[in-house]
């Protein structure tokens, strides 16, 4: 289970003159952020097991540049997607999975009116895609078993690009029962960490968003969690931990859920 | 012509010039926002027209003021069949002009208007009663106070006497033809209502009755078309257009500024000659370009048609997590003070001339930095707004006026750009270390 999987580079491939069929973006909190890299492992993990022929670019990945966007500053935003558009194009990509809502949106919907264009798709999509072809199998039973999963929305794969279906079709092949918080898909309250909010300490009010959405997540008695978005996981976490609730309520993303339920 | 005949035509001469010429002034104000390309998907957009607009697919998600709205829109709708027999009675002196020559088909036209006048009556009160005795946080919030209160109540105070001439009118009318031995125009409601307020009064009575009737609902009409353009409920009327320009691609997509574009290409661009003359010779006369909002003139012409169709209903803002969790920042208000502001810089620009300073600005004199700075972009106000409103777009504008032109920040913000400037990721690590994670257990 804990084999040592060999991630490929772009830079690899290539050197073997071979092209992958999709290119893994890890994002910036995939890659740094110690929680999300076991959801970017998770990831990896369903890639390799399925024999989808991948590749990740390593060092040559930068910020997409969303949080520079949403916060204003369109020139940095600019230049990093210039300069990820070129390496992207270099390569000859074709295809993306990402896995990280923020930056599925920017490349999807931004890129391409800065010369990048790529067919992208969301992790929960590409695992969609492979237990529908039958190559990703999720076992009977196991630690989901009779447990209640809730999912949260993230903003930017829900209202922005209106993914609902996908992740609740992939949770719902976990043998477990499947409950909806009071404000979900298009109603689904943001978990307080987008439009560069992530980066900052939040405006006064009388109460943090993250703590208002993780009671909206209490309130349905899910012992999971379900996430699709490293930030909406951070903000998920530390809501949680503030009900001290974190024995009872497990997050995870949905990459790690099914990694562990097909047994990987 | 007759004396009634004579006032009629004057009165609605006057107030279809009134309105014309305020509504004129509304489409000058939108123009003064800056241009963008709204031309394109005639067919999504008549279809999206269709049902966001007149189908009022939206405001389905909160089903019973739905109900409660459509009931109202529709007596609106429907009513106006009526006002073409006002008009015709009212200028020829003749009476119910269609009545004969439409036969079961007029019967069928009013009994419609009078059963969903009813409706439309009923959904009122309860508006008026949700309004203000029940605290809904939506009506109460800061921005509700004053002028938006009245205005909100105002418009409901017409819509109940405006229903109520319609049954004085017929009321009246169907009691002076049973009192002319005539059989009744068998209209559902006003022949069960007639009798009920006014069985037994003298003929005299009864004509005034239906005079005050007649008159008192042009009236009311005209007043309201008039009343239309200085308040929320232009809505009525713009809903249409602004849900048609409205944007059409995923919510998630913000535009990539051109400006920036031909600067950032440039440096990406090897062939580039820096210090190349530009093509065309710049025009002197067009002002620099700004970066972002800082006015509302600074914003496109649909943000500023969003402002005036906006009907402060509050959706966005009860939808919103900022607002929810108590920050200052509420969408409606972002939409309201916009709106606020363009009738300003609009009054302004007709004294004293186009592009008039007042030393005042959207940003700071109506829409603090804190309010700007406390948006998640979720969209969730987006996709509430019934008509397809975007705050999010105006508040990513005066977000990027502060980044790109004053350098403004929250430091955290500041501290964030470097790091995606030095490091390619929003934190302060190594780009060296960007794929370290393959290699930990």
């Amino acid at each position: 289970m804990s084999e040592r999987i060999n991630v490929p580079t772009m830079q690899e491939l290539m050197a073997k003159g071979e092209s992958p069929d999709v290119l893994f973006w890890v994002g910036c909190a995939g890659s740094f952020d110690d929680r999300a890299k076991k959801i970017t492992k998770a990831v990896v993990k369903i890639l390799h097991n399925c024999g989808v022929k991948y590749a990740v670019l390593g060092t040559e990945e930068a910020c997409t540049g969303d949080p520079a966007k949403r916060a204003g500053n369109e020139f940095l935003f600019q230049m990093q997607a210039f300069q990820n558009i070129q390496i992207l194009n270099g390569y000859e990509i074709k295809k993306i999975v990402t896995g990280c809502p923020h930056c599925f949106n920017t490349i999807k919907n931004e890129y391409p009116g800065l010369g990048g264009d790529y067919e992208v798709v969301h992790h929960t999509q590409l695992i969609q895609d492979l237990i529908n072809a039958g190559k990703l199998k999720v076992k009977e039973g196991g630690a989901f078993k009779g447990k209640r999963i809730t999912f949260h929305d993230p903003c930017y794969l829900g209202r922005a690009n209106e993914v609902y279906e996908a992740p609740r079709s992939v949770l719902s092949r976990l043998d477990a029962e499947l409950v909806e918080m009071k404000r979900c898909k298009s109603k689904g309250l943001c978990c307080g960490a987008g439009g560069a909010q992530m980066f900052k300490e939040a405006e006064p009010g009388n109460k943090e968003v993250n703590i208002e959405r993780t009671e909206d997540a209490l309130e349905t008695k899910a012992n999971f969690i379900a996430t699709g978005c490293p930030f909406c996981n951070t903000m998920m976490t530390d809501g949680v931990k503030n009900f001290n609730k974190e024995e009872e309520v497990k997050i995870m993303d949905i990459a790690e859920m099914i990694a562990m339920a097909a047994d990987l | 012509m007759s004396v009634s005949g004579i006032s009629f035509v004057i009165l609605s001469v006057v107030a279809l010039s009134l309105f014309v010429y305020n509504s004129l002034r509304i489409r000058n104000n939108i123009n003064l926002g800056i241009d963008v390309d709204r031309s394109d998907s005639f067919n999504s957009r008549i279809k999206t027209t269709v049902l966001v607009a007149l189908g009022q697919k939206k405001m389905f998600k909160r089903p019973i003021s739905a109900l409660l709205h459509l009931f109202i829109y529709v007596a609106f709708v429907i009513t106006q069949l009526e006002l073409i027999e006002i008009f015709v009675d009212g200028i020829t002196g003749s009476h119910r002009a269609f009545r004969v020559s439409l036969g079961g088909l007029y019967t069928l036209i009013i009994n419609s208007i009078e059963i969903v006048s009813v409706l439309a009556f009923v959904a009122t009160l309860i508006f008026l009663i949700r309004r203000n005795l029940l605290k809904i946080p939506r009506f109460t919030m800061s921005e509700m106070t004053g002028w938006p209160k009245l205005d909100g109540n105002l418009i409901l105070y017409f819509e109940i006497l405006l229903i109520c001439f319609i049954f004085m009118m017929n009321g009246g009318d169907e009691m002076l033809q049973l009192e002319n031995g005539a059989e009744s125009y068998g209209f559902v409601i006003s022949s069960v209502v007639g009798p009920l307020l006014f069985g037994g009064l003298t003929p005299e009575a009864l004509h005034l009755i239906e005079q005050i009737g007649w008159w008192g609902h042009i009236s009311m009409v005209f007043l309201f078309l008039n009343y239309l353009p200085i308040s929320k409920h232009f809505h009525i009327l713009l809903a249409f257009p602004n849900v048609y320009y409205s944007n059409l691609r995923n919510k998630g997509e913000l535009n990539n500024m051109q400006s920036v574009k031909k600067e950032v290409s440039m440096m990406f661009d090897p062939s580039a000659d820096p210090y190349a003359t530009p093509a065309e010779p710049a025009n002197t006369e067009e002002p620099p370009a700004r970066f972002g909002a800082k006015d509302v003139v600074d914003l496109n012409w649909v943000n500023l048609l969003n402002a005036y169709t906006c009907t402060e209903c509050g959706r966005c803002s009860s939808s919103c997590p900022a607002n929810q969790t108590g920050k200052k920042l509420s969408p409606r208000k972002i939409m309201m003070d916009t709106r606020d502001r363009l009738e300003e810089v609009g009054r302004n620009y007709r004294k004293h001339g186009v592009g008039h300073e007042d030393g005042k600005s959207l940003l700071g004199d109506y829409i603090t930095e804190e309010e700007v700075w406390a948006c998640t972009s979720c969209n969730a106000c987006v996709e509430e707004c019934p008509v397809n409103i975007d705050p999010l777009s105006i508040i990513i504008d005066l977000r990027r006026y502060l980044v790109m032109e004053e350098s403004k920040s929250p430091s955290e913000l500041t501290t964030m750009f470097t790091n995606i400037e030095n490091n390619g990721a929003p934190w302060q690590f190594s780009p060296m270390d960007r794929f370290n994670w393959a290699a930990e257990e």
